[in-house]
């Protein structure tokens, strides 16, 4: 193979020109994605279905998705280095390179969303101190930055880059000292995903997502960062997966996978405890003050109905909770499986739900239900993520010792 | 925003946001310092160990 030089040792990877179709095939996608981001810099937000009802629309849920789903980098790096679970080493890799792509992925639909990113640093210079999209932005770049740390020693343990002794050197002391970042990222991972939560819960206006809370948050607040810690990890499970699955190969052990649904199976468990209570009350005493009834908010419209909220907590809450926590729940790969899909679905339905739903439920007594559906420039620049982070994955795979077991599960001849 | 800017003002919310957003940035840039820093005494060393990171 012409990159062979460049493969890790001990590891078999498919030949070039099938590497280079893999490639072509998903940068199709991404080229589709990228017409519609240049349409959207060049023509303006006109591009959008957004309007006065939908400031927040797909953007923004694809933004608060992809960042609860990227915890499991946090959370993960949370548990290895500062609480000392030593067997997540052999997946801590990975979580951090999906992190850094949700991460990246939230900046770039960001970078659209705002519709002129040459003044993105405004929202640094010219902060507004009272908004909690200030602390979510501020937040957010320092944490890709702390994952573009965590993710360089990786970068620089390639075959090649790794022979170059200031790079050997550098990753080596960069390992070293990672507990440090390790603990910048878990505290400002909390910080902003909890903020992502308390710009819903403070809206006083909507009673959908309003909440009540604690001194100044939200318990919205306490619950996005409680899921974000529970559900990111399903979210690397699942990916992972998915990588055995095309590459055909076992690639972490299953005393490591099944350390990780455990831990997240219990965090689950908790948190959908704490929903439904918060949900019981929001249902019970937060909306009726606002003068109206749950019902008001799940009938008398196209789409949003009883079903959605049996389908968040229920669906993706409690039963996949109930299945990793329990021992043969989790052991048997299809009932692990079905729960760690179950789980991403459910936290995706948390963050639809707590943007879209919100900005379609009727406040006034003239209003009326205010359904949306994005253009297809939305969905394209939605999905070109989602291609980004393939060929960074298939990139990465190829090129770098992403899974430290993977020469010992899958020996060469 | 740094204390010098027209538009900063010495109350709570200041010191905390960008108080906040200093102390991460200070933290990862005295990090990153410091791996560069001993990267370059180590090379000079000719310390070239291998030193198994996982």
């Amino acid at each position: 193979m012409i990159d062979a030089a460049l493969i890790p040792i001990g590891v078999k990877r498919c030949s070039f020109g099938k590497f280079l179709l893999g490639l072509a095939a998903v940068g199709a996608v991404l080229l589709w994605g990228v017409y519609a981001m240049l349409l959207c810099w060049f023509k303006g937000l006109n591009q959008t279905n957004m309007n006065d009802y939908y400031g927040f629309a797909l953007w923004i849920w694809a933004d608060l998705a992809v960042i609860a789903l990227g915890g499991g980098a946090f959370f993960s790096g949370f548990l290895k280095y500062l609480t000392g679970k030593d067997e997540l080493k052999n997946i801590i890799n990975y979580a951090v390179l999906i992190g850094f792509i949700c991460y990246s992925s939230a900046l770039l639909i960001l970078a659209i969303d705002v519709g002129q990113p040459l003044r993105s640093w405004f929202i640094f210079w010219h902060a507004n101190v009272h908004s909690m999209l200030t602390e979510v932005a501020f937040c957010l770049s320092c944490y890709f930055g702390v994952l573009t740390i965590e993710f360089i020693p990786l970068i620089l343990e390639n075959r090649q880059l790794n022979k170059i002794s200031f790079f050997h050197h550098l990753a080596h002391n960069m390992h070293e000292i990672m507990a440090v970042f390790a603990a910048t990222g878990a505290f400002l991972s909390f910080f902003h995903q909890g903020s992502l939560g308390g710009v819903s819960g403070v809206l006083f206006g909507r009673p959908f997502a309003y909440r009540e809370g604690l001194f100044i948050w939200p318990w919205t607040f306490f619950l996005f960062t409680w899921s974000a810690a529970a559900y990111g990890p399903c979210f690397t499970l699942m990916i992972t997966k998915i990588t055995e699955l095309i590459s055909g190969k076992k690639l972490v052990k299953d005393n490591v996978i099944e350390l990780l649904a455990k831990i997240s199976g219990w965090m689950m468990a908790t948190y959908i405890v704490a929903k439904i209570i918060d949900t019981i009350y929001w249902a019970t005493v937060t909306a009726p003050s606002k003068g109206f009834l749950v019902s008001d908010f799940y009938t008398n419209n196209a789409f949003y109905g009883f079903w959605i909220l049996i389908a968040e907590i229920l669906l993706g809450g409690v039963v996949p909770a109930l299945i990793l926590i329990t021992p043969a729940g989790r052991k048997n790969p299809t009932a692990r499986n079905t729960a760690i899909v179950l789980a991403v679905i459910g936290v995706c339905i948390n963050r639809w739900v707590m943007v879209l739903q919100t900005m379609a439920a009727p406040v006034m007594t003239f209003d009326k239900w205010a359904l949306y559906y994005p253009s297809w420039q939305e969905v394209a620049t939605t999905v070109l993520p989602v291609a980004y982070g393939a060929i960074l994955i298939m990139i990465c795979y190829r090129y770098l010792p992403i899974f430290p077991q993977e020469p010992e599960l899958n020996p060469i001849d | 925003m740094f204390p010098f800017n027209f538009e900063w003002i010495w109350d709570m919310s200041h010191m905390v946001f960008m108080g906040g957003l200093w102390y991460a940035l200070t933290i990862l840039g005295i990090g990153m310092t410091w791996c560069i820093v001993k990267a370059i005494i180590d090379m000079g060393k000719g310390d070239g160990g291998h030193h198994g990171h996982h």
